[in-house]
């Protein structure tokens, strides 16, 4: 595939991606603000996998590699906090024996 | 794994991703949203690790156990109160993460010069330059928030042509990337400048508006990691980025709203400058009345309906639990117990729902601001613990106040208001608050907590 249409096609995908992200949490009430923004933040850990495809080149100096590593580093921190924090939020919001109906009424 | 095995097992994450961010909109089923995600991500990291032709595998592998270490030891110790800060420090790991990806990236393709693809080096550019506004903007709002810098705005003369200088030198060197001068001090003034732009950037916003902040560059990572994707030509970070940036937008949005904010407002309002000519005056103009446990205790007990008001005081001092145990000891004293929550009390929104609830206060006691509102005129006692700026009848009343037209809860609509505070301090936002020296205002001044269960006590003994 050449280089423009491979663009064109990543274009494309770029222009959905930003409907659905408007889409998906359009609904979301104001309780639950913070644990999603603290989600989409681990989310965007996924920047591990660039930081692993650089880390991984063949026949790349030494400041490539300790760039690379540093970014692996500092993108599975994003990854593993990420997801931890957001569940240690959202473990507060466990349903009640006493209150089955806790999580209505938002 | 060949290139399209890999591409369809990250279509898969992606799938994983839309269905966590849909999950976690919903209180029902957020927390399965935490798995689902974790789940996709492993997938993306394995089938990363799966791909033909890569390199360094064990290196790999140190790097993650060290930043996965970090992050799991962080995000187990803090506090919940500290959650916002923890936020904001992965937020900024993640765009320093994408800006040194563009870096590598670079240096790589760099000696090449002339040889980059307009578009390749346009994302470059770009996830250089959101990145690293994202790692040290977030970072000064970690600083903040953890109280290692002051809260409030740092403003100096000159600022906003200082910042626009270096902006428009930061834009300089990007388009003499992308017109095709390939050179590595030219993308070092990109890393380098937007750094600092990003510190200068969130220096001057006050503390009480750092979750808009934060929230927004939650979305700028995500635009960065999306546009690493173009320069590795990936779809999983392009769509993904993309994701966040788009549902972090939206977000930041929704927050401003509930603050009765627009996020211009916030970004360059510059909340010290208005305060300087107006705020102050409300403060000399009255008496502050500290009062005792003893007198507020009878005050409650004898009460009809009493309604708390729990802000960053209240996290801060971990009094949650003395809340809800003082609040059980007046409704078996037949007194109605419920809670007004601010959309932006405490220093993020559902701050306060998330500490109430992990003291097992019910849930229908828990009420919205509109709801609220139309409660106060027939409140005997509202109990103002540890809030300050949503609460502030400035913000109805005061053209001048930097927080002008946020809505707010009408506590001073209420027979009497007792406020907990440790001092007179002005709250996080460094703004004065005339509720404080009201007739019908007293100040029971002390720790959150302790005041609390000194209440508690004498409402017991009475």
């Amino acid at each position: 595939m050449s280089h423009g249409t491979l663009l064109v096609f990543e274009v494309t995908i770029l222009v959905l991606a930003i409907f659905l992200g408007f889409e998906v949490v359009s609904k979301v009430p104001t309780l639950l603000h913070t644990p999603l923004m603290s989600g989409t933040n681990a989310i965007h850990g996924i920047v591990i996998v660039g930081a692993m495809l650089v880390m991984g080149l063949d026949h790349k100096d030494t400041l490539t590699f300790v760039i690379g590593f540093v970014a692996v580093v500092l993108g599975s921190a994003n990854v593993v906090g990420g997801f931890v924090v957001t569940d240690r939020m959202l473990e507060m919001f466990k349903r009640k024996p006493s209150s089955p109906k806790d999580t209505d009424g938002a | 794994m060949g290139h399209n095995a890999s591409n369809l097992l990250y279509l898969v994450t992606i799938v994983t991703f839309v269905w966590a961010l849909r999950d976690l909109s919903n209180p029902a089923r957020a927390r399965r949203g935490v798995w689902v995600g974790a789940a996709g991500m492993a997938l993306a990291i394995a089938t990363t690790f799966g791909r033909h032709g890569l390199h360094d595998y064990l290196w790999m592998i140190v790097a993650m156990v060290i930043g996965g270490a970090f992050g799991a030891v962080a995000a187990r110790r803090v506090k919940m109160t500290a959650m916002p800060q923890m936020v904001a420090l992965f937020n900024g790991v993640g765009g320093g993460a994408a800006a040194l990806v563009s870096w590598a990236e670079f240096h790589r393709e760099a000696p090449l010069s002339g040889d980059l693809q307009r578009d390749i080096s346009i994302s470059l550019v770009l996830s250089a330059l959101i990145g690293s506004i994202s790692f040290s903007g977030s970072m000064i709002a970690f600083a903040k928030l953890q109280e290692l810098i002051g809260g409030r705005p740092i403003t100096y003369a000159g600022q906003q042509i200082v910042n626009a200088l270096l902006f428009a030198t930061i834009v300089g060197a990007g388009a003499a990337i992308v017109a095709g001068a390939e050179r590595s001090w030219l993308l070092a003034v990109v890393l380098v400048g937007a750094s600092l732009f990003g510190i200068l950037f969130v220096l001057p916003i006050g503390g009480a508006d750092m979750p808009v902040v934060i929230s927004l560059l939650n979305a700028f990572t995500g635009l960065a990691a999306a546009a690493t994707g173009f320069e590795l030509e990936n779809n999983v970070l392009i769509v993904s980025g993309m994701l966040v940036g788009a549902s972090g937008t939206l977000l930041t949005l929704m927050m401003g709203r509930a603050m009765n904010r627009s996020v211009t407002n916030v970004l360059f309002g510059a909340f010290g400058q208005i305060q300087a000519g107006a705020g102050d005056v409300a403060a000399t103009n009255g008496t502050v009345r500290p009062t005792t446990a003893d007198d507020v205790a009878v005050m409650l007990a004898y009460a009809q309906k009493v309604v708390v008001v729990p802000g960053y005081g209240m996290a801060v001092a971990q009094a949650q639990h003395d809340v809800r145990a003082l609040a059980d000891l007046l409704e078996h004293k037949g007194v109605e117990v419920t809670y007004a929550i601010h959309p932006v009390a405490g220093r993020m929104p559902g701050h306060m729902n998330v500490l109430l609830a992990e003291a097992n206060v019910p849930y229908p006691a828990l009420k919205e601001m509109d709801e609220a509102n139309a409660e106060f005129p027939r409140t005997d006692v509202s109990l103002v613990i540890g809030a300050n700026d949503v609460v502030n009848p400035d913000a109805r009343e005061n053209r001048g106040s930097p927080i002008f037209g946020m809505p707010i809860l009408n506590v001073d609509e209420s027979k009497a208001v007792i406020v907990l505070k440790r001092s007179m301090n002005p709250g996080f936002a460094g703004i004065d608050n005339p509720l404080f020296v009201e007739p019908n205002t007293m100040m029971l001044f002390g720790d959150a907590k302790e005041s609390v269960a000194k209440l508690a006590a004498a409402v017991k003994s009475l």
